[in-house]
């Protein structure tokens, strides 16, 4: 059983640059056909600053850092165990390619269903946008929940 | 930038236009992982998958989550939306064909713009549906 004492966990913050190859590729790597998500000339045309980060690209860029499965280690989790269970984005701007974004993350709720067969995890992660005034902006908050199966 | 549809007529029980995909392959698996950088293996590595009981390889749940993102910022430009949720009742298999909809379920005022909620599904070609979610839009400024 995980740990409830690690509800308030907070991850190590981490800041991504956001890559304009790699925002190419995820939308190639998902059929996308919207020219504004492959082609920059086309992004600036419809007003964007470059290609614009894609609604659920911001679970990947958190996935950048060093080791994605981090708290799954640090609670005790096998990644082979793990099923996604729900996902949710707020967004308060758009990002695009060549900004830089900050992670900042926390377990936020740990429990159980079927007497324990399986656990879930809650993690709630704050997303800035790197302006170069001292007040970072709020780009977007995140809500992961992680399903642990237990035969 | 304003949604450069006509949302002004928006209402309750509309559907916005659906997204079909070509069928789940182990490549489009491959690239997936590449490409999101989600390198779990269990959605790769069969030999991975079956140690921890399952038959074969599976989608990422934030594959079809992607395709429903695609299906949204076809119908309005990226900064109409306000939030996206969704959550993962059915695990999408290899050779699945994913089809995305969505339909206005509430219009409503908030923050001082028009809004609209909509509720979205994925469901495979034999109708079983693999991710239910919600949204919310901005309609106009």
């Amino acid at each position: 059983m995980i740990d409830p004492s690690f509800i308030g966990f907070r991850l190590p913050v981490h800041t991504q640059l956001v890559e304009a190859g790699r925002l190419r590729f995820f939308a190639q790597a998902i059929g996308e056909t919207n020219p504004v998500y492959l082609d920059e000339d086309a992004a600036r045309a419809a007003g964007w600053r470059s290609l614009p980060v894609p609604p659920t690209f911001l679970f990947c860029l958190d996935m950048e850092r060093d080791n994605p499965y981090d708290y799954m280690d640090t609670l005790g989790i096998e990644l082979g165990k793990v099923l996604h269970g729900e996902q949710h984005f707020s967004y308060h701007q758009v990002a695009c390619a060549g900004d830089r974004l900050t992670f900042d993350s926390r377990i936020t709720d740990i429990y159980q269903k079927k007497a324990g067969a399986m656990e879930f995890v809650v993690r709630e992660t704050a997303v800035f946008r790197e302006t170069g005034k001292q007040e970072p902006n709020r780009l977007a908050d995140l809500r992961s929940i992680i399903i642990i199966r237990h035969r | 930038m304003r949604p450069d549809v006509d949302t002004t007529s928006v209402k309750v029980g509309d559907e916005i236009p659906p997204l079909s995909t070509p069928p789940i392959s182990r490549l489009t698996l491959a690239l997936y992982a590449g490409a999101s950088g989600d390198h779990n293996p269990i959605h790769v590595d069969l030999d991975f998958a079956r140690y921890h009981g399952m038959d074969d390889v599976f989608a990422h749940g934030m594959l079809a989550s992607a395709y429903l993102g695609r299906m949204l910022t076809n119908w309005l430009p990226q900064d109409a939306l306000v939030s996206f949720g969704m959550r993962f009742v059915a695990i999408s298999h290899v050779h699945d064909e994913l089809s995305c909809s969505g339909k206005i379920t509430e219009r409503f005022e908030e923050a001082g713009e028009q809004r609209a909620r909509l509720e979205l599904s994925v469901v495979n070609q034999h109708g079983e549906t693999k991710v239910v979610g919600d949204a919310v839009v901005r309609l106009e400024p």
